[in-house]
């Protein structure tokens, strides 16, 4: 007899058919993230609305732009009444918002090698995969810079490198026997290195010279570029220093450094930058000049510095009091335990602080347009909107601006939070 | 065992005040006072014989004499014979004003952005976070000159309201946009406004006494009171009636385009709105930022223990995450406010008469006292960022977590 | 490795720090260059062309100078400066002199301690409108927003007039004057007002000038002139007498086209000792005897100066009124050269 299987039971399994469209792919994730609740219902809505009015109103502006012309003149004439942006003034004006109105145009070259060398500079400081021996160049690469972008003989550089590197040399065999002793004779040695050197450049002002351009001939992006490497670059320096006097024992020392650090933060950048145009001069000695790109360099560097001491004393307060102690007890002096032990490890965590104090830093450099320097804010505002023929360009310059701006601060910033995710997995 | 001699008695050398290190430290700090001083007296020594030079001096005299000049947004009384320290406090108080405005703005952009950035609604929170990028990383004083170009460039300049034809209308005839500011009607306050009033305040007294009442209710019998509705008839109600019963003693003045500018009404000067609004824009991205890494920062258990609860998601944020997620908020919040107060100091890019537009700008100007205005100017700035630095510290030693 | 930064940067200062000056004078001379210090940019007066050469009425000046002294009207570095920064750009030393369309006024001559050496255009404060508002005289303006430049005199003058008369206005402040014609223009502000020269050039910066309007009424004296610090007579006298020999030029009808037949001789000895072919004037001011023929050279003399850059033939189309020679009935007037 043959056993008869229950009608109400399966013996095989029904084929997988798929979930249903409401719950897979863009159907279950619109419903998901978007249309979940009424309000996530309005939101999305409400969102949409917001890009499409945006895209609507911007994108014929931006499609219609004219790229050709000489004025804004005849940017209207080729548009004939429709809607749209007149590039043609980035076209025309393109050195000016690079390199100024008054860099030479035949060493344009110049500021550019400088900046391709600027990211080869600047790549193992940082990331640690590039090879250490780069370091070499990006020690280099200061005076280079200097060379490439003011000009002169090069003989200049090589000198104040010299001195430089014989101060490092000699502090570094003296280190043992103190700081201070290190410290003094570095720069002794530095100094009479510069005194020779001095008369070395008198004589050979002719060895390799590029045509000089004096700093108030530099303008444009490349001004703010370089006023925001150059004060980051000095202020971490001097912002460690600040940092350790702040931490350190010494009450004088500490309060000179606290007193230094809280003036300078509290109050605006640009309050600094009128000392550097309008008061600085009454400071030096008599008789002396300098010119006003220099006093604006030591103002954004002392107002860096501050907050890069802040970020450098959080490294430090960061660090297991055990790291002083054990270096203590290898009886390590003070340098040396700094140098060896304690600032690599409260600098590597400071990273990603200093990065962000060097991109507002890198933004704040548009003041420097207030007090009527020429660099991408003070050439739109200044000559290329007075002047006839743009007049009324206005989007176009300062979209340009700020994108030139978002692509330099977001690239650093996103480098930054890189940075921070790989030290968080370095300490769990 | 033999104890060492003890180092305190051996006898004091010279040298000892290199190599011994209990001495070292006040060597250190002697030379660091002296070099201090030196750099001191030779920057004070530059600048007298500069001074001397050029036949100057300092002096804060000027302050006393009449500016001169009109101030165009002034809170306190000022004409131009009115002193340069009068002027000075003009621009102190539209300081104040811009700052205080735009740190409101900011706080409610910022909170408003940071938590729609975490929102499970993907477009919202993407959008948040383009608004969040884009903001932060350009620099401010872009932002302020964008705005500020809004006024001079798109919108309508009065004359566009004039004729039969014109370019431009008034918003329900009420509110008007113009590249000058922004006009809206103004409440005149005639005889009996006062009962209008103080009803008004009486009501709101009365919300609160209810809402009080009700909670307490709750946790001592239990039984829940309906709050929304009451509180709503509340705040309309008395005043409403109170208002027709008295006549309608509230009217409205609205602006009206008479000369060159419109009249009547307020006024909120087109530099002044572009200002705070790019300010605040800017900031908000920021305090965007704090708010979201402040409520990241409460652990998902405190949210999955209140939906364990069974609350309403709006109150999970309400009643669990934000108050805990304020202790982390704070603090930087209260170091954007400062920015945001520095920063308002760029008011001389778009000429908005604050304490830099006033004192640093004009003063500055006419009088060429550079040293005492930006010694001044300094000061002012210094004595705000310490005030409000003092109250965060007294704020984050309040919200200490108390262990008990 | 990073304090090689900072000492590296030292370096720079030390090569940057200007040497100790002696007098200005000699300073320009060692330095072959002079540091004059101009508008940011002002149509007529001082801005620069397409190529980055700077143009102008009171470039003309400049140049000028850097001609007398040097011998070579290019040999000029131009400072552009701010109502801000300008007084004490010229304290510091920063600049030489400054030609800067700056009025000469009481407290800037006795209380900082500047030195004007002359007037070389002769202004006075006016109102620019749109023809379109329909106004005829500044007493009409009650509660116009107008547009002023900061730190100017006209901002003090503008006060006055308006208080005088007992009307009410919207002071506009801006920084520079480009961005006071700029906000006009897009009328952010029904007036502008400024000295009347700079309103023509603003006037002629206009898409169609006809439709904006010069008010009549002028309200006040801006005598405008160059100015060197105090305490450098030597230096204030080359400047003076190079303004002096401009206008003496003109007076003399000696031009930078008849200049080369003049220096052959005159029978007029004044003609011949401001050339330098008699006399020793040039001695004396500490400069070689044919001084004036270069600054004469450089751009004309004060007549050339204005007609080539501010004249009626010019877009500011500004005629000469008060800044006639004396004999035509002006105030230009040069003391004599004896």
């Amino acid at each position: 007899m043959t056993h008869k299987t229950a009608s109400f039971v399966r013996n095989e399994l029904i084929p997988e058919s798929p979930p249903p469209v409401s719950e897979t792919g863009a159907v279950k994730w619109m419903r998901e993230n978007l249309f979940s609740s009424p309000l996530n219902i309005i939101m999305t809505i409400a969102s949409l609305w917001a890009v499409y009015t945006l895209f609507n109103s911007v994108a014929p502006w931006f499609l219609n732009g004219v790229w050709s012309g000489n004025s804004v003149r005849d940017c209207y004439e080729i548009l004939d009444g429709a809607t749209g942006a007149c590039f043609a003034v980035l076209k025309e004006r393109w050195p000016q918002l690079i390199y100024g109105f008054k860099y030479p145009p035949s060493e344009f070259w110049r500021p550019n090698f400088a900046a391709v060398l600027l990211c080869v500079a600047i790549a193992p400081v940082l990331f640690s995969t590039v090879s250490k021996k780069l370091f070499l160049f990006t020690v280099v690469y200061p005076f280079l810079a200097f060379w490439l972008i003011w000009g002169g003989t090069i003989l200049g550089p090589i000198v104040a490198f010299a001195g430089c590197a014989v101060a490092v040399l000699a502090s570094r065999r003296l280190e043992s026997y103190g700081f201070a002793l290190a410290a003094l004779c570095g720069f002794v040695c530095a100094l009479v290195c510069w005194i020779f050197g001095g008369y070395l450049v008198d004589i050979g002002k002719d060895f390799l010279v590029l045509p000089s351009v004096p700093s108030r001939d530099m303008g444009g992006f490349m001004l703010n570029l370089i006023l925001g490497t150059v004060c980051v670059s000095l202020s971490i320096p001097l912002g460690i220093m600040l940092a350790l006097g702040r931490q350190s024992d010494m009450p004088i020392i500490k309060w000179i450094c606290v007193c230094f650090i809280e003036f300078i933060r509290g109050v605006p950048l640009i309050t600094l930058l009128f000392v550097a145009n309008v008061v600085l001069a009454y400071f030096f000695p008599p008789d002396t000049n300098i010119d006003l790109i220099l006093r604006v360099i030591i103002m954004i560097t002392l107002f860096s510095a501050a907050y890069i001491a802040e970020v450098i004393r959080g490294g430090l307060a960061a660090l297991p009091s055990g790291q002083f102690e054990a270096a203590n007890s290898l009886g390590l002096n003070y340098a040396q335990a700094m140098r060896l032990i304690i600032l690599p490890q409260a600098l590597k965590v400071s990273i990603p602080g200093i990065v962000n104090v060097a991109v507002g830093l890198f933004k704040d450099t548009t003041l420097v347009s207030i007090i009527s320097m020429f660099d991408l804010v003070g050439m739109i505002r200044g000559p290329i909107l007075s002047s006839t023929a743009w007049n009324g360009v206005y989007w176009e310059l300062f979209a340009f601006a700020a994108l030139l701006f978002f692509v330099v601060c977001y690239g650093i910033s996103q480098y930054s939070q890189w940075l921070e995710r790989q030290l968080e997995t370095d300490h769990r | 065992m033999v104890l060492p001699t003890d180092p305190s008695a051996a006898k004091f050398t010279f040298s000892m005040l290199i190599n011994d290190k209990r001495y070292r430290g006040y060597t250190f700090q002697f030379t660091a006072l002296i070099i201090l001083i030196f750099a001191m007296a030779y920057l004070g020594w530059n600048l007298t014989q500069n001074l001397t030079a050029k036949g100057l001096n300092i002096s804060y005299q000027f302050l006393k004499v009449p500016a001169g000049y009109d101030i165009n947004q002034r809170l306190i009384e000022y004409t131009s014979q009115s002193t340069h320290l009068r002027a000075s406090m003009v621009g102190v108080l539209n300081t104040l004003l811009v700052a205080f405005l735009g740190c409101i703005m900011a706080t409610v952009i910022g909170v408003f952005a940071g938590i729609l950035r975490l929102s499970n609604n993907w477009i919202v929170a993407k959008l948040m976070a383009i608004y969040v990028e884009v903001f932060r990383n350009v620099p401010v004083l872009i932002w302020i000159l964008i705005v500020s170009g809004i006024f001079i460039v798109a919108l309508p300049q009065p004359r566009s309201f004039r004729g039969e034809n014109p370019e431009a209308t008034m918003l329900w005839d009420a509110f008007a946009f113009t590249g000058r500011g922004i006009y809206a009607p103004k409440p005149i306050f005639n005889e009996g406004s006062s009962f209008v009033i103080v009803t008004f305040l009486l009501s709101l007294a009365a919300i609160f006494a209810y809402r009080r009442y009700a909670r307490n209710k709750l946790y001592a019998e239990g039984v829940p009171l309906p709050t929304r509705w009451p509180s709503i008839t509340l705040f309309f109600i008395p005043a409403i009636i109170v208002f027709f019963a008295a006549g309608s003693p509230i009217g409205m003045e609205y602006p009206e385009l008479k000369g060159f500018n419109f009249k009547g009404g307020i006024w909120a000067r087109g530099s002044l709105i572009a200002l705070c609004f790019a300010l605040s824009i800017y900031t908000g991205a920021f305090i965007a930022e704090n708010v979201r890494a402040g409520i990241q920062a409460i652990s998902k258990g405190q949210t999955e223990a209140a939906a364990a609860l069974g609350m309403r998601p709006s109150f999970v944020m309400n009643l669990v995450i934000l108050p805990q997620a304020l202790r982390v908020i704070i603090p930087p919040l209260i170091s954007q406010y400062l920015n945001l107060t520095k920063n308002s100091s760029l008011a001389i890019a778009v000429g908005y008469m604050d304490i830099t537009g006033t004192l640093g700008g004009i003063t500055l100007n006419q009088t060429g006292r550079a040293i005492e205005i930006v010694l001044l100017l300094m000061l002012f700035y210094l004595i705000i960022s310490l005030s409000i630095s003092a109250v965060m510290n007294v704020y984050n030693n309040s919200i200490k977590l108390k262990e008990r | 490795m990073k304090y090689s930064v900072i000492l590296g940067t030292m370096t720079a200062a030390g090569l940057a720090a200007g040497a100790a000056m002696a007098g200005t004078l000699d300073d320009v001379q060692a330095r072959g260059k002079l540091n004059c210090g101009v508008s940011t940019g002002l149509t007529g007066f001082a801005e620069p062309d397409a190529s980055g050469v700077w143009q102008g009425f009171d470039i003309g000046v400049c140049r000028a100078v850097a001609a007398a002294v040097l011998g070579d009207p290019m040999a000029v570095e131009f400072v552009p400066l701010t109502t801000k920064v300008r007084f004490t750009a010229l304290n510091s030393g920063e600049i030489d002199m400054l030609a800067r369309n700056t009025t000469w006024t009481f407290q800037r001559d006795v209380e900082l301690k500047l030195e004007f050496v002359g007037v070389n255009y002769y202004d006075g404060q006016g109102f620019l409108v749109p023809k379109a508002l329909g106004v005829s005289s500044a007493t009409e303006l009650d509660g116009a927003s107008i547009c002023i430049q900061t730190g100017t005199t006209t901002e003090l003058n503008l006060a006055d007039f308006f208080r005088v008369n007992n009307i009410s206005y919207e002071p506009i402040p801006v920084e520079t004057g480009n961005e006071a014609k700029q906000q006009y223009f897009a009328g952010a502000c029904d007036v502008y007002t400024t000295d009347a020269s700079a309103l023509a050039s603003a006037r002629a910066a206009a898409a169609d000038p006809n439709t904006h309007v010069v008010l009549p009424e002028i309200i006040s004296k801006e005598p405008l002139g160059p100015l060197v610090r105090h305490g450098d007579n030597e230096w204030g006298d080359v400047v003076r007498w190079t303004l002096n020999a401009l206008i003496s030029a003109e007076e003399l009808g000696v031009t930078s086209g008849n200049m080369a037949e003049m220096v052959k001789g005159t029978n007029n000895p004044e003609i011949n000792r401001l050339l330098g072919t008699e006399g020793t004037l040039g001695e004396w001011l500490g400069l070689s005897a044919d001084w004036a023929q270069h600054a004469i050279a450089a751009g004309g003399n004060y007549g050339e100066l204005f007609e080539n850059n501010i004249g009626v033939n010019t877009p500011l189309g500004i005629s000469r009124g008060l800044n006639a020679q004396w004999t035509d009935g002006g105030l230009i007037y040069s003391p004599p050269f004896r």
